[in-house]
């Protein structure tokens, strides 16, 4: 009967379809809609006067010299005409070698870590200890041991960026279901093979999303060192953008910062949602 | 005796610690034997050490006292001639429904060939050929839980060991199940202990049931089943079988092992 009732409603309502692809496209665009307005404001701040330029650079003057850092002529000791992509390329490669050696030793650790009781007596206390050390403290120490040398920046990315991969990926680990490794077992995985067959696909979801926070605070520690600790790059010309007041290019210098992160993240998130094919529909979009 | 027992426990006992280092004694003192090609369900109130004793066979959980052997050996750790069949199915989620079942086969390092074929084997068994290249969350329950069969089913093994495998299925899909599990027992001579919390699941299952007390746990009751296979739930035999069994279960509830010590043999 109530099948019945609701059948000519059915044949009132709009056909059920599928979502047109149309709205996705929509759905992407809108996400400009408030960058844009906040690009606009900002124009419309500094034109009219509501700010001090002085205080802030117009956005027309932070394109400018932003078009003159990427495209302009290279002088020499004009840090800020034609070295963006250089400088760029610097901070990129010191990342990547930091970044890469921390995912490796932070992956690997942390999987031994999260499921062998020794390895996590034995290497807890240490590892609580040298957290809770805020990494930029490590500079001075570093700059003195390595010198002004790439080795400075990218140790540093590296240790930084250890320790939140190998805490979260330790945390994933430690929480494999109980009945996927009696699983394995049964059907005759010996116990030596389960971190492989078992712990490191189930934390593999983990390890990625430990890999985006390493990732992320692998950009933080790039700009220190190369304010502090290295020549070239995107943090250096940041801090000697600071030094001659130069407003516009530290405009210019965070947004290419920022646009690297965010390049550099949606990367490894394309990684992860190949990898995890499985996962998909468990944990939304 | 001319069939030895598959399984035999004696005075087998199973203590463990709680939360608190508490000692708690989950069953003690229970001897068992079952031959080959029974298929045992148990039932029991909960906490009564029925999964835990499953469990033991299994390899999973050690035992603190007694001696329990498969085919004359005692168990050292779990092993895939003992498939274990998990109410919460345990599939691998990171791999496709084909992978599941290969991850057995694999682990022997089976030739691809043999391997291949006794998949699409199985994958026809339990009727899922169509969705074999489709993973677990994109599954019904129903169509897990086959596949946690056929992902054990594939290893040949002489023991099948089901822990509440039909309790979260909805009425209509956990009926074809037991249909087709009941089968497939038959048809492949497996030794089956099969726990439960319900009386007519046990009773359309079993050809013997195991009643057990309260914890700590002990048989209270064990219990034959005569009726021809497959079993019609509606018949009055089988009504009265299931009125029988649900009597002694409510008298087991009320017991402990400290209270009784010899089962009702029926």
């Amino acid at each position: 009967m109530a099948a019945a009732e609701s059948a000519p409603e059915r044949t009132d309502a709009r056909p059920l379809k599928v979502r047109p692809p149309a709205r996705k496209a929509a759905r992407f665009w809108r996400g400009f809609i408030v960058p844009a307005a906040a690009l606009l404001v900002w124009q419309l701040a500094t034109s009219l006067g509501w700010v001090a330029t002085a205080s802030i650079p117009s956005p027309v003057s932070v394109v400018e010299s932003w078009y003159e850092w990427v495209f302009g002529p290279v002088i020499p000791l004009a840090w800020y005409s034609g070295t963006w992509t250089a400088y760029a390329l610097l901070s990129i490669r010191r990342v990547a070698a930091g970044f890469a050696i921390a995912a490796a030793l932070g992956s690997s650790f942390g999987l031994l870590l999260g499921w062998y009781a020794l390895v996590s007596d034995l290497f807890d206390g240490v590892i609580n200890f040298l957290r809770a050390i805020p990494t930029t403290a490590w500079v001075p120490f570093v700059v003195f041991f390595f010198g002004i040398h790439e080795a400075a920046a990218i140790s540093l990315i590296a240790f930084g960026a250890f320790f939140p991969i190998v805490t979260n990926i330790a945390a994933g680990a430690r929480q494999t279901p109980r009945t996927l490794v009696r699983a394995a077992r049964m059907l005759g995985t010996p116990p030596h093979k389960l971190l492989w067959r078992v712990v490191l696909p189930c934390a593999l979801p983990t390890v990625f999303a430990a890999l985006r926070i390493g990732l992320g605070l692998s950009w933080v520690l790039v700009i220190v060192a190369e304010m502090l600790a290295v020549q070239g790059g995107l943090g250096y010309a940041l801090w000697a953008a600071y030094q001659v007041n130069r407003l516009d290019l530290i405009v210019a210098a965070i947004i290419s910062v920022g646009l690297l992160g965010l390049v550099s993240d949606w990367a490894l998130v394309q990684l992860a949602a190949v990898s995890l094919r499985w996962q998909r529909g468990l944990v939304g979009q | 005796m001319s069939d030895p027992s598959i399984i035999s426990c004696d005075r087998l006992g199973k203590t463990y610690l709680d939360n608190s280092g508490r000692e708690v004694v989950a069953f003690e003192d229970i001897s068992l034997e079952i031959a080959r090609g029974d298929f045992v369900t148990v039932i029991g109130p909960s906490g009564c050490g029925k999964t835990s004793l499953l469990f033991m066979l299994a390899g999973f959980e050690s035992k603190t006292s007694g001696a329990m052997l498969i085919e004359g050996e005692p168990i050292k750790g779990p092993g895939a001639d003992r498939a274990v069949v998990f109410q919460e199915y345990a599939l691998f989620p990171w791999l496709n429904l084909r992978r599941n079942i290969e991850y057995g086969p694999r682990e022997k390092a089976m030739p691809r060939d043999e391997m291949r074929r006794k998949v699409d084997e199985m994958l026809d068994v339990v009727g899922l050929a169509s969705a074999a290249e489709r993973y677990p969350h994109e599954l019904s329950a129903g169509m897990r839980q086959r596949a946690a069969l056929a992902r054990v089913l594939v290893n040949e093994p002489k023991i099948l060991l089901m822990d509440e495998p039909f309790a979260a299925l909805d009425a209509q899909t956990r009926l074809s199940l037991q249909r087709e599990l009941s089968r497939l027992s038959q048809e492949l001579a497996l030794t089956v202990m099969f726990i439960t919390h319900s009386v007519e699941e046990a009773v359309l299952l079993g050809d013997r049931i195991l009643v057990m007390t309260a914890r700590p746990g002990q048989i209270y009751a064990d219990v034959a089943v005569n009726l021809p296979k497959p079993r019609d739930p509606t018949a009055h035999e089988f009504s009265d079988r299931r009125r029988d069994v649900e009597d002694l279960l409510k008298r087991a509830s009320a017991q402990t092992g400290e209270t009784i010590s010899i089962p009702i043999i029926v």
